[in-house]
């Protein structure tokens, strides 16, 4: 029988491990260094909050894995030997694999900040930075401030768990408002409003320049660069990104980049093994997509292709449109298509953005400035129906198009007030058009005739 | 586990301390609480109405006040944290002090009112006597320590369930649903039968008297509904005692399976039922208590089919114990009327197997269990029932142990003493037949379910956990799979707490309702044909 081994027991290596269980009766192995049992990363940031136990954010019951035969061995793989096809385990245990699948994920960056390492400096990735927190941060008494440098998903999550304990955070974002490399600039301005309507002491253009200790070693203080004020503070959390997590194949012959290079097939430089999820790195971007994406729909997607490769059938990884969301304290985010931020905005690419005048809600559709073809939307505080987005990009349907059906992409839940009208009203308005809303259709959204 | 769990116990640190507001709160509830304690030790108070006003209005503004405190003053949103950190509502002293408050409060009530301060055929005393005036305002009767306990009930969910609204007061169906609870708690639970009881004797009623009828409960909830003291009731009092027994079974055959097949159980589970209000509103801060294990998914379809089983038996045999054998004094005699159930059921039965077999499937087999029990019993009670007996058992003595077991243990002490133990819905989860008879027409006739958002769900937990019928929804929402279950009552919370906007509850074609996906919308397309055809 044949030995499947996965590194990781991540979103990525567990779903190829699921979609192996499924296609196959192989051998399947998972060896991961961090927790027993999978969980979501995701919402790590609840367990502090008190929202869940961390219990809750194990996807699958402890019986799961024995039930399905797949097998969990807790280690670090510390090196991997290609030509015996052995991995050596925590430095000592050796095991066998005929497929390997390296789904290490990532790690958080550090950029060489003076006192990066000092007590109370942490990032937020895994379980053992969680627990770490509670150590740097289990009240406001014992951390009377605290410091987030990057402004990227994982940061503003950081300050909002942190504000759930009352303590006062000071939030250090490089870019000249949140989240802009991402966001056009309407969306990222209603973020910013949000930030301090959650009292978060929100600094933007504004970066680290060092990290002072008291005599114990821990943290004391930051200075800024630009103003060089120094600000006490109890703990700084490290949140400008992440990179792959490959040190420990840098002998091992496999071709790395920043991540492990892969293949449109998820196949490395060396037979029989491949890489998913957050580590991956495409030789070349596909689409509009970055070589490395670190998000969970990526690591479950490319894990259910890779399942399909190894169980015999060999599939290229082709994932459809692009979606994603997020959630910014209080506001939902959603995003289907291609709606770029100032810096990464197309020449063909032009946005309407619409606002509510009081509520925090808002969208920006981008469509081709040509054609009119619908490029993407992003939206806050409206759920929208991935199903439906998803079919109008196949369907390349354009900007009026769009809006004339909006009401059938609405995902709130039932007696939300609805913005169609009003949206639409200022599409008109701005393009000179005469859109006419249509009625929400079940016929339409179900696809039913 | 790690150093919360003692740091934010010992210290009381945010997200779990209280306000000074919410601490003075506090106390007056508690003020308005001992008012009645004191009054269950015979304190006699001068001014009972008066007492009693401000008993109930300190419990009511204490609680308004608490949660007016904990919420107006944040942004509109979640309001999650801290909940695992709080001993009340995470097992903790405080919730364990509550579950045996609330038990003890059950058992007395229910077996032993007279510690309350009942006097059968004399005035009241204790608490009983500090409701009397309230009672007599109403009805006109002395109170009993159902009214007691009905308007404790009733302010429950009036001030817990303006607590609610405040805490999702981002959220227009947990808004509305909530009003619609609390109309229905406060005028047809609560006003309109006590109304209706000055009527008894007068001319309108014929000079009858109409057995005590909240009009939005039905059978199987109210087994007791077609017992013959009732139906005499019924009949002794007009016009309007007839329309009442009739409408008490077309709510069960014809406006309930009409409402379920359009709206789903919600309608009656978490917009209607007192049960289901008081679960929503005062039971809310214990949703999250709930066993999510497939383990007590397994016991829960066991008990409450059981119990489903049971009631229709009791209120076979008790309706079969006083009808008569002679064709000729009353069309619906004993036989005719074990035939028209038998009938009934065996219609339900094929139908069910012939065109929802599908479906069905894996509940199949208790389908075919309760269905042949039922029957077995019913030839049972044709052949070896005797006068006022049914079977081998007296009628009285399965109706007893259907209301000492099922309406009194089950449904009071457990489903509600046990809130801060169980989570606030075991009784509609394990024991209330109702549920289980709407649930599996929800499951098979409806169409309602909730939708998952093609591949956004993160597999966060946020939904399982926060909901109250225990059902672990991210494994639905993880495969792109719609969460059509028979126990779900839609309450919304999960769509709520999802932080990815990837449930909504809503009513939509049967055509592929019940949809599993193995790989999900935002793959490669061919990948998803290959893999999602069956
Ligand atoms: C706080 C936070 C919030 C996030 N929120 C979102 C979100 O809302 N939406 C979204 O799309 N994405 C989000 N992400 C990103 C998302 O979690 C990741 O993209 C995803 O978890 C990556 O999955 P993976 O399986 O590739 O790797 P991981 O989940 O990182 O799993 C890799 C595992 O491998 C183990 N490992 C690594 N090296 C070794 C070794 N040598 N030996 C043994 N074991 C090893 C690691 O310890 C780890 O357990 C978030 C991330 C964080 C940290
Ligand atoms: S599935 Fe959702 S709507 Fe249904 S009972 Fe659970 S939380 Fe409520
Ligand atoms: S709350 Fe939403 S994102 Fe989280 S597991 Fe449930 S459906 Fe998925």
């Amino acid at each position: 029988m044949e030995n499947i081994v996965i590194i990781g027991n991540g979103i990525a290596g567990v779903s190829a491990a699921r979609h192996i269980r499924k296609l196959s009766d192989k051998r399947i192995i998972i060896v991961s260094a961090e927790t027993d049992y999978f969980f979501s990363r995701t919402a790590l940031m609840y367990v502090y909050m008190g929202h869940m136990k961390f219990e809750h954010i194990q996807p699958y019951e402890n019986w799961f894995w024995k039930k399905n035969r797949i097998e969990l061995v807790r280690g670090f793989v510390s090196g991997i030997d290609t030509k015996t096809k052995k991995l050596s385990i925590d430095g000592s245990r050796a095991l066998h694999y005929d497929k390997l699948i390296i789904a290490t994920g990532s790690k958080p960056n550090k950029f060489g900040w003076p006192g990066q390492d000092l007590h109370g400096v942490q990032g937020l990735y895994s379980k053992q930075d969680l627990d770490l927190l509670e150590t740097n941060a289990p009240n406001k008494d014992v951390c009377k401030r605290a410091v987030i440098v990057g402004g990227g998903l994982i940061g503003i999550e950081l300050a909002e768990m942190l504000r759930s304990r009352d303590i006062p955070v000071t939030f250090l974002v490089r870019e000249s408002s949140f989240w802009n490399g991402v966001l056009p600039e309407g969306e990222s301005q209603m973020i910013n409003e949000h930030i301090k309507e959650h009292h978060i002491d929100l600094r933007l253009g504004t970066n680290l320049k060092e990290i002072i200790a008291d005599e114990n070693g821990r943290v004391k203080s930051i200075i800024i660069q630009e103003t060089g004020e120094e600000l006490p503070c109890d703990l700084v959390g490290l949140t400008a990104g992440v990179s792959p997590n490959i040190d420990f194949l840098k002998d091992s012959g496999i071709e790395l980049g920043r991540g492990v290079k892969v293949n449109r097939f998820l196949e490395t430089n060396i037979k029989d093994i491949y890489a998913i999820g957050d580590c991956a790195e495409q030789h070349e971007a596909i689409g509009n997509r970055r070589p490395i994406e670190a998000v969970w729909y990526t690591g479950r997607m490319m894990g259910e292709t890779v399942a399909q490769t190894i169980c015999g059938n060999r599939m290229e990884y082709r994932p459809g449109h692009w979606f994603n969301s997020a959630k910014f304290l209080d506001i939902e985010y959603q995003t289907y298509g291609w709606v770029f931020g100032a810096r990464g905005k197309k020449d063909y690419e032009v946005q309407f953005h619409w606002r509510h005048e009081s509520d925090k809600v808002c969208i920006t559709m981008a469509f081709d400035k040509e054609t009119n073809k619908f490029l993407g939307i992003n939206t806050f505080g409206i759920r929208m129906r991935h199903e439906v987005f998803d079919r109008w990009l196949t369907e390349e349907r354009d900007a009026d198009y769009i809006m004339e059906h909006l009401a059938d992409a609405n995902f709130d839940p039932e007696f939300y007030k609805q913005y169609e009208g009003e949206i639409v009203a200022q599409y008109n308005a701005n393009y000179g058009k005469s859109v006419k809303t249509k009625k929400k259709s079940i016929k339409r959204i179900f696809q039913l005739n | 586990m790690s150093n919360y769990d003692r740091s934010m116990a010992l210290t009381g640190q945010p997200p779990v301390t209280l306000s000074r507001n919410q601490k003075l709160a506090t106390l007056l509830g508690m003020f308005g609480l001992a008012i009645l304690l004191l009054a269950a030790f015979n304190v006699n108070f001068p001014g009972k109405a008066t007492w009693l006003s401000i008993s109930l209005m300190a419990i009511s503004v204490g609680t308004i006040w608490f949660s007016w405190d904990a919420y107006s003053k944040k942004e509109p949103g979640i309001k999650n944290d801290g909940v695992w950190f709080k001993s009340i509502s995470s097992k903790g002293f405080w919730g364990w002090i509550a579950g045996i408050a609330l038990t003890g409060f059950y058992i007395i009530l229910y077996f032993y009112p007279e510690y309350l301060g009942l006097v059968s055929g004399g005035d009241n005393k204790g608490v009983i006597g500090l409701f009397d005036p309230l009672s007599k305002a109403l009805s006109g009767n002395p109170a009993s320590q159902w009214f007691v306990y009905g308007t404790l009930y009733t302010v429950a969910i009036l001030a817990f369930g303006i607590k609610f609204i405040w805490k999702y007061r981002h959220n227009r169906y947990e808004k509305i649903r909530t009003f619609s609870v609390m109309f229905f708690q406060l005028g047809f639970a609560f006003l309109i039968p006590e109304f209706m009881a000055r009527l008894n004797g007068s001319s309108v009623l014929n000079g009858g008297s109409l057995p005590y009828y909240d009009l939005k409960n039905m059978w199987p909830l109210n087994y007791y509904n077609f017992e013959g003291y009732r139906i005499k009731g019924f009949l002794s009092s007009g016009d309007i005692g007839f329309a009442m027994l009739i409408f008490g079974i077309v709510t069960i055959f014809v406006i309930s399976p009409i409402l379920t097949y359009r709206f789903g159980k919600r309608w009656y589970c978490s917009w209607v039922c007192g049960c289901g209000g008081l679960a929503e509103t005062a039971g809310d801060s214990f949703r999250q208590l709930s066993d999510k294990s497939v383990k007590a998914w397994k016991i829960e379809r066991w008990v409450v089919h059981s119990v489903v089983v049971f009631v229709t038996l009791m209120t076979t045999a008790v309706i079969y114990s006083y009808l008569g054998t002679d064709t000729s004094k009353y069309w619906l005699t004993k036989s005719t009327f074990l035939l028209g159930v038998g009938g009934l059921l065996t219609t339900i039965f094929v139908l069910v197997m012939v065109f929802k077999r599908e479906q069905f499937q894996k509940d199949a087999k208790y389908g075919a269990i309760g269905y042949f029990v039922i029957i077995m019993a019913l030839i049972g009670f044709h052949y070896f029932s005797g006068e006022g007996n049914v079977f081998l058992f007296k009628s009285e003595t399965l109706r007893k142990s259907y209301s000492f077991l099922i309406g009194s243990i089950f449904s009071g002490v457990i489903g509600t003493g046990f809130y801060p133990i169980f989570g606030n819905r075991v009784w509609c989860r394990f024991g209330c037949p109702m549920a289980a008879i709407l649930g599996f027409q929800q499951r098979l006739f409806s169409r309602f379910r909730i939708t998952t958002n093609g591949g956004q769900c993160i597999s966060c937990g946020n939904c399982s956990t926060y909901c109250e019928m225990g059902i672990d929804v991210r494994a639905y929402a993880q495969k792109g799979e719609n969460i059509v279950r028979s126990s779900c009552v839609g309450c919304g919370i999960c769509s709520a707490v999802c932080p990815r906007g990837v449930l909504k509850l809503e009513n939509g074609p049967l055509k592929g309702r019940i949809d599993s996906n193995q790989v999900l919308l935002g793959n490669d397309v061919d990948l998803m044909n290959l893999v999602n055809q069956k």
